[in-house]
């Protein structure tokens, strides 16, 4: 961990003022501090955003909820409107990480996790998004935890968050604060970008900006699931995951929304694969067709093959699930 | 930098490297060697702490950013002739072998059960909106952040049961 | 005048059982264990002294090189920074267990990626950490390197001394009604005790103290001494408590050296812990296996012939091979065996022992074995072990000296409910879940290992045991309390039990499931001595005088301790070696195990239901800490079974997974339903405790009984461990 100047900020506006050139705020710091330790992160100056008055819940005058930055994870979790009206979300939380992590990590700093790629984790090892320009090394070698979709040649990292899955199926938005002041607020389908050959540019923040809610439509008459497959029974991130929106009327899917974790390098979502399903009523032939259609375009590694059949299976399975009954 | 907190009762006055971790001003700067380093990156949960009532990973978080907190660790939730009734458990079920992240393991059950009392929900609740049982099940998934390489897991969950059993009256 | 024992002889008297304490076997609870629980039992790097520096290592990032330079300057310049290390004198790997003298040395020529070639000591960790970062080493990389056991280039050794042919195997093969060759195959595994390495090296003058977490301190001053050339009575190793061990801290490793190099050239104390993943790259991993075997039987499904041939790895020059086929030889019977080791010299990461090397890995291939047997055989798995135990050693024509498989499979079948499984797999189904059984056996060779003890009774009735034995977590302080208390009549709160200091006669260390047996049995001459001169001054023979809750009873007479001493203490001192009977006797623990899991029919997990083991080790000298540590052996088959893996970059050799996010121990969720049964039993053949090792019988074919299961639920056979849901994946059914 290099020296950096540390700085703890009693608004947004002194926080963004502050996050200048190598700055990076902290809030829960359970990545950064992680990743800081091994030099993989760096920055000169930290800026201590704890003490910033985000830490709220409220309903939105449109029926949704606004959730601010700081929220922990475990507090929105048990949030009741959370557990009643967002259980994906809640469950997608639940899933991750573990209770003490969960009591740190915060809503804002949830989205911006790094990759878990073993790769990234090694200064040893070229990165093309830890060393701009150094090369991929997960290409052609260890990817059970590396993404089918949306990679390059440039890297094949996955986002490693279950949060932010259940948010890409809910259509959440996040609200992003200048150092002028300015808010503005960016859909969570706009918010990731792909690696491309800039794998190093994870998201749309501009230099400075803090993200400083999260807001989320209402929830409508929807059936919701969070499915997550992973080595051990608990504490270890997501080999997939399948966040589940599903509204039925008269037999029929009327909206679909699905997003996937640990398969791409941001929260997945194939609009394809939902314009298939909706007005359908379901059925096993259905379902096995929107599977299908998912993982024709994966782009696979030996050591994550397996994920192919895997998506199609917890899909079916999930789409089953959330239309039964 | 200067810190100001409150471990165990007691108001501390720290002077570290911003760089020092909590974990590592509780073990070096105040020896309270109790809180143990299995991993460092919040991989084992054997630096558990308590910080105002909550259980968080004391390497993943900096000692500068703990000024007004309220810490307890291990050492402050019994001594060896006083110990708390989980600590008590612990040791009468054999919820441990070397030791090593049973500070860890005391400190995240004792927060773990006021979540539960709480009404938090966990992975395996299978109604989010009911207030959860303390099954096996669902302490030894809340437990899931603590890793004993001894395996005493069988052996813990017994402890917190009879503790919990304990407080509950 | 110590008394000695050489193990010549089966000890037919069994004197635990006629004393009058009767807190032997009984569930006590660990004596250490208020410290535990409180946070004040102090481990290596607890005892930081006031003024001590801290140094953190630095490893080689090539698989085969040479470290040419070290650029010191630009990081001495860095605050706080006080030296850079780079000394020849610095250990390429650790010790070998019992080793007693120094592994290879020096830090010009790289071995393995990740060996750790500098140390950085600064005022704070902080600074350290930052300096060890910043620090450039010029390394060259050798490009003919082989750094995976199956490239064609890595010389393969097969040393003659762990072949062995008995009649005809390839014959056995032929006529066999039944037979199976199949190849299996394990991963690397760590041994990830929850403490890092670390060490505290403070010196005195010539002197050095060395706070450091070991399992085998006799050994380690040795090793240690030899490391710095310097003499061994120099040198004081402490380590009353242990953060874990399972094989990792059995040789002197890299921190310790260099703390004690770093604190000479200071003149300061200097607290090196290697950091996690400096654990995963530097110390001890378990070598990969590849295992053919191959079985014959007749229509009755007993065993004509087993063929069992490991390929193992390790560094080259390293003597340690994994000692796979280590049971083979008298587990079943069968006249035809053939039996053979090839080393792969490869580098990678050193490989040395891990928790039941050997068994850990070759009874569970041989377990899954079985079971294929049992499948094409018609024959219940269970039957089919059943109809297997020999008499005695098939191998060797020596009798067992116990041989309690039979009724640990027979009481296990029982109290599992094993006559609710379904032979045909793939036919129990609870909702999403495919749920199935299995179950194997448990072997381990049982041994006994030179040592020494010191007990003192004080003149007011207090025991005090002395050894330099270690405390991983196995009962140690326990177990050697109750073995005083029983023999001297002394309620445990009246044993103080000193361990973990090499100034304290010489135990065997922990290692190999030894340590409660042979120190326990230095402890029990110890008193047995002390008995003798209580009877001198009482003036009665041995058979007749009785010890129980701190009073000598001798015919009509019971006097307290404090007025037969009059404020003198009596010294015992215990010798204990290995004798005639290591050889007159197969001397071997054995068990079983039952596993039930549910493999989830849409995604191939695996989640274990419950699993029960039944376990005969002799004597049980303390049943909670006993039952704790096959409670732990167990979880280890867990997590062989469907988690554990160091993943090696076959590119460049490197340790792709060297943390505990992506090396998955079991978490307390993968943990569930675990039973222990103890059976009952005396070994007079193994020590006059009449107790063998437990400490690792429980992870001995585990894992097989997890991946037998798997196949009665799924029907998919898993042969390449550990039985992710990748490999399961394939052979579930459609999902409709």
């Amino acid at each position: 961990m290099i020296p950096f100047d540390y700085q703890r900020a009693a608004s947004a506006a002194e926080a963004t003022g502050l996050a200048r050139d190598g700055a990076t705020f902290i809030a829960g710091g359970t990545n950064l501090l992680d990743l800081m330790k091994l030099e993989v992160m760096a920055p000169s100056r930290l800026v201590d955003i704890n003490r910033l008055d985000l830490g709220g819940i409220e309903d939105t005058t449109g029926g949704g909820l606004r959730i601010g930055a700081l929220v922990r994870n475990s507090d929105l979790a048990g949030d009741p409107r959370v557990r009643s009206s967002y259980p994906v979300l809640a469950r997608a939380l639940l899933a991750g990480a573990s209770g003490q992590l969960r009591n740190k990590a915060t809503t804002g700093g949830n989205l911006l996790q790094r990759t878990r790629c073993y790769y990234f984790y090694d200064t040893a090892m070229p990165c093309n998004k830890r060393e701009p320009g150094s090369g991929c090394q997960a290409i052609g070698g260890a990817t059970r935890l590396h993404a089918i979709f949306g990679t390059s040649d440039h890297c094949i990292a996955t986002h490693p968050s279950d949060m932010a899955v259940a948010m890409r199926a809910l259509d959440a938005s996040i609200e992003i604060e200048d150092s002028a002041g300015n808010r503005r607020s960016v859909a969570i389908s706009e918010f990731y970008r792909l690696p491309g050959t800039t794998p190093h540019i994870e998201t749309v923040l501009k230099p400075g900006e803090l993200i400083t809610a999260v807001l989320l439509p209402p929830p409508g008459g929807t059936r919701q699931a969070y499915r997550k497959v992973r080595d051990r029974a608990s504490y270890a991130f997501a080999l997939v995951s399948v966040a589940g929106v599903v509204e039925m009327a008269d037999g029929r899917m009327k909206r679909v929304a699905l997003a996937f974790g640990g398969v791409g390098p941001q929260p997945w979502r194939n609009a394809e694969v939902e314009a298939l399903l909706e007005g359908k009523a379901p059925s096993a032939e259905l379902f096995e067709q929107a599977a299908g259609l998912l993982v024709a375009k994966a782009r696979t590694q030996a050591g994550n093959a397996f994920k192919v059949p895997l998506l199609q299976r917890v899909l079916s399975a999930t789409l089953n699930e959330l239309t039964k009954g | 930098m200067k810190t100001e907190l409150t471990v165990n009762g007691r108001r501390e006055r720290l002077d570290a490297d911003a760089r020092t971790t909590l974990l590592d001003a509780l073990r070096v700067h105040l020896e309270l060697t109790g809180t143990k380093k299995g991993c460092d990156h919040g991989q084992c949960g054997a630096c558990t702490v308590l910080v105002n009532g909550r259980r968080i990973n004391s390497c993943l978080s900096l000692a500068c950013m703990h000024e007004g907190d309220e810490i307890v660790t291990i050492e402050g939730l019994g001594e060896p002739d006083r110990l708390s009734d989980l600590q008590q458990a612990f040791l009468s079920h054999d919820g441990f072998q070397c030791g090593f992240c049973t500070p860890g393991q005391i400190c995240s059950a004792t927060a773990m059960l006021s979540e539960i009392e709480a009404g938090w929900p966990s992975h395996v609740s299978d109604d989010l909106d009911r207030t959860p049982e303390l099954s096996s099940t669902e302490i030894s998934e809340r437990m899931s952040g603590n890793i004993c390489r001894c395996s005493a897991y069988p052996n813990i969950v017994e402890a917190i049961k009879e503790a919990a059993d304990r407080r509950r009256g | 005048m110590a008394l000695h024992l050489k193990m010549d002889e089966r000890d037919d008297c069994d004197r635990l059982d006629a004393m009058a304490q009767k807190i032997i076997g009984t569930p006590i609870d660990r004596p250490e264990g208020a410290l535990k629980v409180a946070g004040r039992a102090r481990y290596a790097l607890d005892m930081l002294p006031a003024g001590a520096c801290h140094g953190v290592l630095v490893r080689a990032t090539v698989a085969k090189g040479k470290l040419s330079s070290v650029d010191k300057d630009a990081v001495m310049a860095l605050p706080g920074v006080r030296a850079v290390i780079a000394d020849e004198r610095l250990l390429r790997n650790p010790a070998q267990g019992m080793a007693g003298e120094a592994p290879v040395q020096g830090v010009s020529d790289v071995a393995y990626f990740g060996q750790l070639v500098a140390l950085v000591v600064a005022d704070s960790f902080e600074q350290a950490r930052h300096g060890a970062q910043r620090l450039k080493l010029t390394l060259s990389s050798d490009p003919d390197v082989v750094v995976r056991p199956d490239d064609p280039a890595a010389d393969l050794e097969s040393p003659d001394d762990q072949k062995s042919e008995m009649g005809d195997l390839g014959r056995a093969m032929v006529d066999a009604a039944f037979s199976i060759d199949e190849t299996y195959t394990t991963p690397p595994h760590a041994s990830a005790a929850m403490e890092p390495h670390a060490s505290i090296a403070e010196w005195s003058g010539e002197k050095l103290t060395l706070h450091g977490s070991y399992q085998m301190l006799p050994f380690n001053r040795s090793e240690l001494a030899d490391a710095l050339g310097i003499d061994e009575g120099n040198v004081r190793i402490l380590a009353p408590y242990v953060g874990g061990g399972f094989g990792s801290k059995l040789g002197i490793s890299q921190e310790a050296v260099a703390a004690a190099i770093a604190a000479k050239e200071l003149g300061v104390p200097v607290a090196v812990a290697m950091s996690r993943q400096q654990v995963f790259e530097g110390i001890m991993r378990r070598s990969e296996t590849r295992q053919r075997i191959r079985l014959a039987a007749g229509e009755d499904g007993v065993l004509t012939g087993i063929g069992h041939e490991a390929w193992v790895s390790n560094l080259p020059d390293e003597t340690f091979a994994e000692p796979v086929t280590q049971a083979t030889p008298f587990l079943y019977q069968g006249a035809h065996r053939l039996i053979g080791q090839h080393i792969a010299r490869v580098h990678r990461t050193c490989a040395g022992s891990v928790r039941a090397p050997g068994e850990a890995v070759g009874l569970t291939a041989l377990e899954i074995a079985m079971d294929e047997l049992a499948e094409i055989s018609g024959i219940d798995p269970l039957e089919l072990r059943l109809r297997n135990i020999p008499d005695k050693d098939p191998t060797e024509g020596i009798p067992f000296s116990s041989n309690k498989l039979s009724e640990a499979l027979k009481v296990g079948a029982e109290k599992f409910g094993w006559s609710e499984r379904s032979g045909t797999p793939g036919t129990r189904r609870e909702g999403e879940w495919l749920v199935g059984m299995g179950m194997a056996s448990a072997a381990r060779v049982n041994m006994l290992i030179e040592s020494k003890a010191r007990v003192t009774l004080t003149g007011d009735g207090v025991a005090r045991i002395e050894s330099d034995m270690t405390d991983i977590g196995t009962g140690t302080y326990a177990v050697l309390s109750q073995i005083a208390g029983e023999m001297l009549g002394l309620p445990i709160d009246h044993v103080d039990v000193h361990l973990g200091d090499t100034d304290l006669p010489r135990g065997s260390g922990s290692g190999g499931s030894f340590g409660a047996a042979s120190n326990g049995t230095a402890v029990f001459l110890a008193c047995e001595d002390i008995r003798n001169q209580l009877c001198e001054k009482l003036g009665c023979d041995p058979e007749s005088l009785t010890l129980k809750d701190g009073h000598a009873i001798s015919g009509n007479q019971r006097l307290p301790f404090s007025e037969i001493l009059q404020g003198t203490d009596l010294v015992g001192e215990g010798h204990v070696e290995p004798g005639k009977t290591e050889e007159a006797v197969r001397q071997a623990t054995f068990g079983s195990y039952f596993a039930e899991v549910g493999v989830n029919a849409v995604t191939g997990e695996t989640r274990l239901r419950r699993m029960l083991g039944v376990f005969s080790a002799g004597r049980i000298l303390n049943e909670k800490t006993a039952r704790s540590q096959c409670l732990g052996g167990m979880t280890f088959g867990i997590g062989m079974a469907l988690l554990e893996e160091l993943i090696h970059d076959d590119r460049d050799g490197h340790i792709v997974n060297r943390d505990l996010a992506e090396y998955h121990l079991p978490v307390n969720a993968d943990v569930s339903g675990l039973e222990v049964v103890l059976l009952d039993e005396r070994d007079g053949w193994a020590n006059p405790l009449h107790a063998k090792g437990i400490g690792e019988l429980g992870i001995c074919g585990a894992a097989a009984s997890i991946v037998n299961a798997i196949h009665n639920a799924t029907g998919v056979r898993v042969r390449d461990l550990p039985a992710t849901l990748d490999k399961v994946l394939e052979g579930l059914p459609p999902l409709s």
